[in-house]
């Protein structure tokens, strides 16, 4: 590394693989639940496990997203991080409130830890990702702000480059959109209406920001094409990712109780949502075919290109296939929406976090990249990840597919309850849940290779000092 | 992409672009906001009905259920389960209720199970008010059938 408080990155990195197997593993159990009803039942009731598997989630990424700040933000800067304690300790706290929170989650009924956690003073549990505690929610807030401060300092001391100030604006976003998960009304419509504030503006808007400025960073780093031409591209990106997403959080609000007028504003804005995430697979393609120079981290670049290919068709395609409104009439709460979430998550943002991670580790461990047995072993887990995650959308497709035509199409006489129709899906879930396991098997892949690279550190290429 | 198409227009198609719908989205908030009353029966909205929705938080029924399609995706709709299971008669339904929320968990083997909540009789009418108000907000006809 450049820059000795690059190393701040590390903590981050390694505990987010740590949360990502321990997401992978409650995953297991819940495809395994969709099956066998009962399974862990009442030790972990289906709720509780969902709970874990989509916090864990949250917070690896969150983890990935700071690592990767620390990482290029020095970089960028041209100046070493404004405190690296204050990066060390905010880590600690941050993991330990996340562990505590967790073992809150499977060792008490939610009820009860509502209760022991003070929830009554300030109500914010019982929400769908915003599970956590209050003082856990107060806890991340200023966690972020403090991470948030250091970041300011480095760069009001430092460089400022169009990456860095995207990263940190995608950054400020994040942390002024969380603050609408301290708003509980007892009006469930304005509940909902601003719950999306944290939600769809956080992944269809400012994470979107943080996205590209490291999707962006990454091909400046491995393609040497001159930085003017990557910042207009992550302008035009971002540009269009808010003029789509900010009115396309509309989408959300075509049947909560928000007037009409959404769900032509929704539908239309919505709809142009695919485009910033189409530009960001012409961009890694124009980015290769413009390249200056064989980058011989081969891994990071694989990372980054599927990153932006499985993207767009997890956030783009398949979030166009139910966000017009008429479509979603139908489709709106049933496994299509799961088969949607599960390829944008992994798709825009597991994958770009294994991309910075894939780019910046060995770079942070003293070699330019890792052998080339550690990065096989590497673009294999990649291969069998987004392959397993396809086939998974996939199965959800076709389960949500089942639902809309035994349960929604037809008429009160004619529809199918909701359990009976369940039964009638259980062949996909089977399906399903074999796909989870290959996705699993594709993490220890990944994992193991960092065992690899470790093995076969002296077949690597040296820090390259001059770039 | 043509050097007519400089860096400094992509940026200003950015902040352009970005505040003046941050701005328009603003506005139409107020507007929205403005709507909700009527639309959600507001002037239903009892202490009982806002009891209930604690409750639904405090239990995490998200955590299994949808909500007006928002949730969980493991156990039925439950915007419309007074249609459903209460036929628009609120006796009706605060009977069905309670009687299912006490004979949960039903223990057959293999199937999805629902936790027992230990609600006293106050709570389990407050959550059935709850249910009851949710079912009237305007949710522009969804869902499309009582199924939910």
């Amino acid at each position: 590394m450049k820059y000795a408080s690059q190393a701040v990155a590390k903590p981050y990195f390694a505990f987010a693989m740590l949360l990502f197997v321990g997401q992978i593993v409650f995953g297991l159990i819940l495809g395994t639940q969709y099956i066998i009803g009962d399974f862990l039942f009442p030790e972990i009731p289906f709720n509780v496990a969902r709970m874990v598997h989509t916090n864990l989630l949250i917070v690896w990424l969150l983890f990935a997203f700071m690592g990767a700040t620390y990482y290029l933000i020095p970089e960028e800067t041209q100046t070493e991080l404004w405190s690296t304690k204050l990066g060390y300790a905010l880590f600690w706290i941050f993991a330990v409130a996340g562990v505590l929170t967790i073992l809150g989650y499977l060792l008490v009924p939610y009820a009860q830890l509502a209760d022991m956690t003070g929830n009554h003073l300030l109500p914010t549990m019982g929400r769908e990702f915003l599970e956590q505690p209050t003082i856990t929610k107060i806890g991340i807030a200023l966690v972020v702000a403090g991470f948030i401060f250091n970041i300011l300092m480095t760069v009001l001391k430092g460089r400022k480059t169009v990456v860095n100030m995207v990263l940190i604006t995608g950054l400020i976003g994040l942390a002024v959109f969380w603050m609408f998960s301290f708003y509980n009304p007892k009006s469930l419509v304005m509940d909902k209406y601003f719950w999306w504030w944290v939600v769809h503006l956080w992944v269809e808007g400012v994470w979107e920001l943080i996205l590209g400025a490291i999707l962006a960073f990454i091909l400046i780093k491995t393609t040497g094409v001159d930085r003017e031409v990557v910042e207009k591209w992550l302008y035009l990106i971002i540009a269009m990712a808010l003029i789509s997403g900010i009115l396309g959080t509309g989408h959300h609000y075509f049947f909560i109780g928000a007037p009409e007028y959404w769900l032509w504003i929704g539908s239309i804005f919505s709809a142009i949502e695919p485009l910033p995430f189409f530009l960001m697979v012409l961009f890694a393609l124009s980015m290769l075919k413009q390249r200056r120079r064989e980058h011989p981290n081969k891994a990071a670049v694989t990372w980054a290109v599927g990153c932006t290919i499985m993207a767009f068709l997890g956030a783009g395609v398949w979030g166009f296939l139910h966000t017009l409104a008429p479509v979603n009439y139908y489709t709106h709460g049933t496994q299509l929406t799961a088969a949607h979430g599960h390829l944008a998550f992994f798709g825009a943002y597991a994958m770009i976090a294994m991309a910075i991670i894939s780019y910046s580790w060995p770079k942070l461990h003293g070699r330019e990249c890792n052998s080339p047995q550690a990065q096989r072993m590497e673009i294999w887990s990649c291969w069998v990840m987004s392959l397993s995650m396809l086939a998974i959308t996939l199965l959800l497709t076709w389960a949500g597919w089942i639902q809309v035509e035994m349960q929604r199409l037809p008429d009160d006489a004619g529809a199918i309850g909701y359990m009976q129709t369940q039964d009638a899906i259980m062949h996909v879930y089977w399906m399903r849940l074999a796909a989870g396991v290959a996705f699993a098997v594709g993490l220890g892949m990944y994992l193991y290779s960092f065992i690899v690279a470790r093995n076969t550190r002296d077949q690597s290429p040296e820090l390259i000092k001059a770039a | 992409m043509s050097e007519r198409f400089t860096k400094g227009m992509a940026r200003n198609i950015y902040y352009g672009g970005g505040m003046f719908f941050m701005l328009l989205f603003i506005g139409l908030t107020v507007d929205t906001v403005t709507a909700i009353p009527e639309r959600e029966n507001r002037d239903q909205l009892t202490a009982e009905v806002a009891h209930g929705k604690e409750l639904w938080e405090k239990n995490n029924c998200v955590g299994c259920h949808s909500l007006m399609g928002e949730g969980a995706y493991f156990a039925p709709e439950l915007g419309n389960v007074f249609q459903r299971r209460g036929m628009d008669n609120e006796a009706a339904f605060k009977a069905y209720f309670g009687a299912w929320m006490k004979a949960m968990p039903t223990g057959v083997e293999g199937r999805r199970q629902m936790p027992q909540f230990n609600l006293s009789e106050d709570e389990l009418n407050a959550m059935a008010e709850f249910l009851i108000w949710s079912s009237r907000i305007d949710t522009n006809d969804w869902p499309p059938n009582k199924e939910g």
